[in-house]
């Protein structure tokens, strides 16, 4: 089968081609994270200056420091009332189960500027500030629904009789669900948590509406730089690098957990 | 008799934290913008914004404008995703979740950080945002959507059962045949949601056209981004609802279609 | 019969019902100590519902659970001494072997000395060690549950709940993921381990051959309701009707009639029996294939021809035809076929029982607009001239009395019988004034007695001679003149003045 063996190529390199032109703009800034040059395209030999002018640029690292701080803590409170509100849901009574999904759709299906400027309406409405807090409650409203769409098909495909099992050999409700339940959809709740945090890494509208003005995040930085025609400042490029790596870390450890189940005898 | 009643309710009660906060954050700014979208500034019910929106030429060309580039990104991005999920989710090609994976990747980095990127890359190849403001905004948002288009695809793939693909070669249909007849049909879930993921973020995301277009052109979301400069509460309200919808237009289209939950979660 | 001392667990006219539907009805049963004892039935008679609400994982709407005397009704479950083997194991996937076994374990609190206190690791393992022992799993401690064979997975079920030394264990299908003969191998080791145990076991099945092979005493239960509580010779010997005698191997069963003391009418011949019923009664009369004696023609009591053999390992299974119906008889000896044969049935394998059931009657129909009665949501068209002696109908729907009193009938309850043999079944479910799911078939002989259940969970019973599978969805038709119609309440209520 020639042909077949021909066509699989074609299909990989596909893949890799779509793959190869997504990363290209990235590639780029990273390439010329390297040298020193006002613009991407004109190597000017190797640099590291970029790095050490990025470490020294307050606005940007405090940007990016703020940015982390949104994701993970907005990613926090999301996987914890999300988990929580996965069990809920799967538990209850068909109709308030239909009402409770029907609304976790509505941040999904609803364009993030809608929801971004329905908060905005809520805090002015009731007079409150816009502050930390604000941009917090836009990103858990951002992310949650993806927590209970990530824990719902773990809980959709555990056995249904081992709470009763554990119930059954003397754990109280509250022991099931630590001992039983909650290992069960840890896997879940961990893809929800990295979901979360890559959602809120991405976002800038939910942000730009929902912050105090005076909190600047990457994308708010960006945006303020680059939509009045300004190009990249030259540091990004090295923060592009920086976050890639960690990126790459993150995919690998994701990757390696699903691996490494490991076997040691624990009752010797 | 108590006691053992309150065993059967236990875990639906989970949900209450986290639909406190649904309906404090999705559900009443959801209410407030229909109520601000139909009163005018001083609290009365009017349609003053309806008119006054639907007046403006500008307005009426934003919303054709926004339409047409909805629709054409989500087309491209179907175009060009939907076989690199379908090489990604045949099992002989040996791509793994960690190839996927990499299409989600670039998410770490801000996306206003990796479209200004792109802006770069295209303005190195000689193309300018400022003289071919569709060209490079519809790059922009190919660029940025084609993940939302991949991973629904890639997890109807992944689960779409061989054998009824080869039942079909069986049977005597040709492959473009057994494409149009099993496997479209098949993947249909996977084509909605990854059309709902991109149709309306597309209208309402002015940042990329902002970025990429170099402000030449007006999407719906610059206009309640500008209502929302400018405290236009009521009006920006009014051009949510619009949205809205519209968003409940087409999910009453594609109410028959089982939408791929999963997708939006299932992943990692 | 009944000593309190020896009973471990009562059911007290305990019920069971979501919404409307009853799951349980009025279940009243002991158990004694040591007992192995078997719910047996078809799927959805309420055999798993009633083992659920003994582990406490439902509350019965009604009645009470007694153990050793005390009422447990309300109690949780992980304060019950009954531990439980689920169907598909219930395994925690997260835990190996060791960890799932010790699951029990590690929560118990004992009372040593006035103290209470947690199992030392020594004594948790040497508890799981003896579980494994009794599962014949050595070995298996460090296994992760994935690696097992569903087998394997079952014994250490069984082991996870036996380490908790339950009073009761019960067990919900615990085979019916395993392949035969898998299956017949822990049968007899279940048996064995209920003898070296010395607990009382309760088991659910659907399999009737493995209740009679492992039970002291069996529950057939059907709609929630106890048919027969027995020993499995009981049962197999002396069912309580045509339902438990089909259930229950292998039978012939007839409509009969007593014509005499002891003695009953059926297959056109009349028979000795030993049961004693009024004469002119509407019986159901079983037969087991291995009491049916085939003899040369003219030598038995009846003739009839043989059509069919079947070759069942021990023995062959012939099918005789007597008229229009089928005899099935089990024979050792290789006879040829496609010829005739008499048969001797002696008295003492005629088992003879109360018809369940002469009509359909439905107590709550009513009549609609139309003058169609409206029996489980389906309207029938009916003559409602029957629910005035002598009356007539005029040009509008209206019935007119003999004393020329005019009635509208509208929305008056009434109560419907139907005859078995009044309801035709048909596959096209639009083409009757009803439709609903085949859930019974029981065979009698020269016709099948199927149940329908419509929608609204109302059993339409009748006669045909037609082969339906159980889940079927059928149509069924009833002639207009064959509704019988009465009203409840006076006629003058629904006089027009």
């Amino acid at each position: 089968m020639k042909t077949s063996a021909f066509m699989d190529f074609v299909r990989k390199f596909y893949v890799y081609i779509v793959l190869f032109i997504m990363y290209a703009p990235i590639l780029l800034l990273i390439v010329f994270s390297f040298t020193d040059t006002k613009l991407v395209g004109s190597w000017n030999g190797f640099s590291l200056r970029l790095y050490l002018s990025l470490a020294r640029n307050r606005e940007i690292v405090t940007a990016a420091i703020n940015t982390f701080v949104v994701a993970f803590s907005s990613a926090a409170v999301s996987t914890v009332l999300g988990t929580l509100g996965a069990i809920g849901i799967f538990y209850s009574g068909r109709r308030s189960k239909a009402v409770m999904e029907g609304i976790g759709q509505i941040p999904i299906m609803n364009a993030e500027i809608v929801t971004a400027l329905s908060l905005t309406i809520l805090f002015v409405f009731f007079g409150i500030r816009f502050n930390f807090l604000t941009l917090l409650v836009g990103h858990v409203v951002l992310t949650i629904p993806f927590v209970v769409l990530s824990v719902r098909p773990k809980l959709v495909q555990m056995d249904p009789n081992i709470y009763e099992a554990a119930l059954d050999l003397g754990a109280t409700p509250n022991k099931a669900l630590m001992r039983v339940i909650m290992p069960e959809v840890l896997p879940g709740v961990f893809s929800g948590f990295i979901l979360s945090v890559t959602l809120s890494l991405d976002d800038y509208i939910i942000t730009a509406f929902t912050r105090d003005t005076a909190y600047q995040t990457l994308s708010t930085y960006v945006y303020g730089v680059t939509s009045k025609k300004g190009a990249l400042p030259p540091s990004l490029r090295a923060l592009t690098t920086v976050i890639t790596l960690l990126a790459l870390v993150v995919l690998l450890i994701a990757n390696r957990r699903g691996k490494s189940a490991a076997k040691k005898p624990r009752h010797k | 008799m108590q006691k053992n009643k309150s065993l059967h309710f236990q875990r639906k009660y989970l949900s209450i934290p986290y639909m406190v906060f649904m309906v404090l954050f999705v559900v009443v700014p959801l209410m407030l913008i229909i109520a601000y979208a139909v009163t005018d500034k001083t609290g009365m019910p009017s349609a003053e914004n309806l008119i006054s929106f639907f007046s403006d030429s500008n307005n009426i060309n934003t919303l054709i404008i926004s339409l047409f580039i909805g629709l054409g990104n989500t087309a491209l991005c179907l175009l060009v995703g939907y076989p690199a999920a379908y090489f990604l989710a045949k099992k002989n090609l040996g791509f793994t979740m960690a190839t996927v994976l990499l299409f989600v990747m670039p998410m770490w980095i801000n996306f206003v950080l990796r479209t200004a990127a792109t802006r770069d890359l295209l303005f190195w190849l000689g193309l300018n945002g400022g003289d071919h403001p569709y060209i490079t905004t519809m790059i922009g948002m190919v660029y940025n959507y084609l993940p939302f288009t991949i991973l629904p695809l890639y997890t109807t793939m992944i689960k779409m059962d061989q054998s009824q693909i080869e039942a079909s070669y069986d049977l005597g249909a040709t492959p473009a045949q057994t494409f149009l007849k099993i496997i479209l049909p098949m993947t249909m879930p996977g084509i909605v949601s990854a059309a709902t993921m991109v149709f309306m973020p597309t209208m309402s995301s002015y940042v990329i056209s902002d970025v990429m277009g170099e402000r030449k052109i007006s999407l719906i979301g610059n206009s309640i981004q500008l209502y929302f400069d400018q405290g236009l509460w009521h009006m920006g309200s009014l051009v949510a609802l619009i949205m809205l919808v519209m968003i409940v237009i087409g999910s009453f289209a594609t109410r028959n279609i089982k939408t791929e939950d999963d997708a939006r979660g299932g992943l990692w | 019969m009944k000593d309190n001392k020896n009973i471990i667990i009562e059911l007290k006219n305990v019920s069971k019902h979501y919404d409307q539907t009853y799951a349980v009805e009025n279940f009243d049963l002991y158990v004694k100590k040591g007992e192995f004892i078997t719910f047996l039935g078809p799927s959805g008679c309420g055999k798993t519902t009633t083992l659920r609400m003994i582990a406490g994982f439902e509350m019965p709407t009604s009645g009470e659970i007694l153990l050793n005397g005390e009422d447990i009704t309300g109690l949780p479950p992980y304060q019950r001494p009954v531990n439980t083997v689920f169907q598909r194991y219930a395994l925690f996937p997260h835990l190996d072997v060791y960890d799932n076994i010790a699951f029990g374990l590690k929560l118990k609190r004992i009372n040593d000395g006035g103290k209470m206190r947690k199992l030392t690791t020594k004594e948790i393992s040497e508890k799981v060690r003896s579980a494994l022992k009794i599962v014949d799993l050595e070995e298996y401690e460090d296994r992760d549950i994935a690696t097992l064979s569903g087998g394997q997975q079952q014994r250490i079920a069984i082991a996870r709940a036996i380490v908790n030394e339950p009073e009761i264990l019960l067990l919900d299908e615990p085979l019916g993921a395993l392949d035969l003969k898998m299956r017949k191998e822990m049968q007899l080791e279940l048996k064995e381990m209920h003898k070296k145990l010395g607990i009382t076991f309760i088991y659910v099945t659907h399999d009737q051959e493995e209740a009679l092979t492992l039970s002291d005493t069996i529950v057939v239960m059907k709609d929630g309701m106890i048919q027969q509580i027995g020993s499995p010779e009981g049962i197999y010997n002396e069912p309580a009707n045509a339902f438990v005698a089909d259930f229950i191997g292998k039978s012939n069963i007839y409509s009969g009639t007593v014509i005499d003391r002891l003695k009953v009418r059926f297959l056109g011949h009349v028979f000795d029996a030993l049961d004693d019923f009024e004469i002119n009664e509407k019986v159901d009369v079983v037969v087991r294939p291995e009491d049916v004696k085939l003899v040369p023609p003219g030598e038995g009591m009846l003739d009839g021809r043989l059509i069919d053999k079947i070759f069942k390992g021990i023995h062959y299974e012939y099918t005789l035809m007597v008229g229009r119906s089928e005899v099935i008889i089990q024979d050792t000896r290789n006879l040829d076929v496609n010829c005739e044969a008499g048969i001797i049935i002696e008295p003492d394998g005629i088992h003879i029982m109360k018809k369940e059931l002469t009509a359909n009657i439905y107590d709550d129909a009513y009549i609609d607009k139309n003058n169609n009665v409206v029996i489980s949501d389906f309207a029938f068209p009916c003559d409602v001239t029957k629910l005035v002696p002598g009356s007539a109908l005029d040009g509008e729907g209206y019935v007119i009395g003999p004393d020329g009193t005019v009635y509208d009938f509208t929305d008056a309850d009434v109560k419907a019988t139907v005859g078995l043999t009044d309801i035709e079944i048909m596959d096209n479910i639009d083409e009757g004034g009803a439709w609903g799911n085949v859930v019974g078939i029981i065979y009698k002989g020269d016709h099948y007695m199927l149940t329908v259940r419509t929608p609204q969970d109302e059993d339409f019973t009748l006669d045909t001679e037609y082969t339906y599978d159980a889940g079927d969805r059928v149509g069924l038709k009833i002639a207009p003149e064959s509704i019988g119609l009465a009203l409840k309440g006076e006629a003058k209520k629904y006089a027009k003045k």
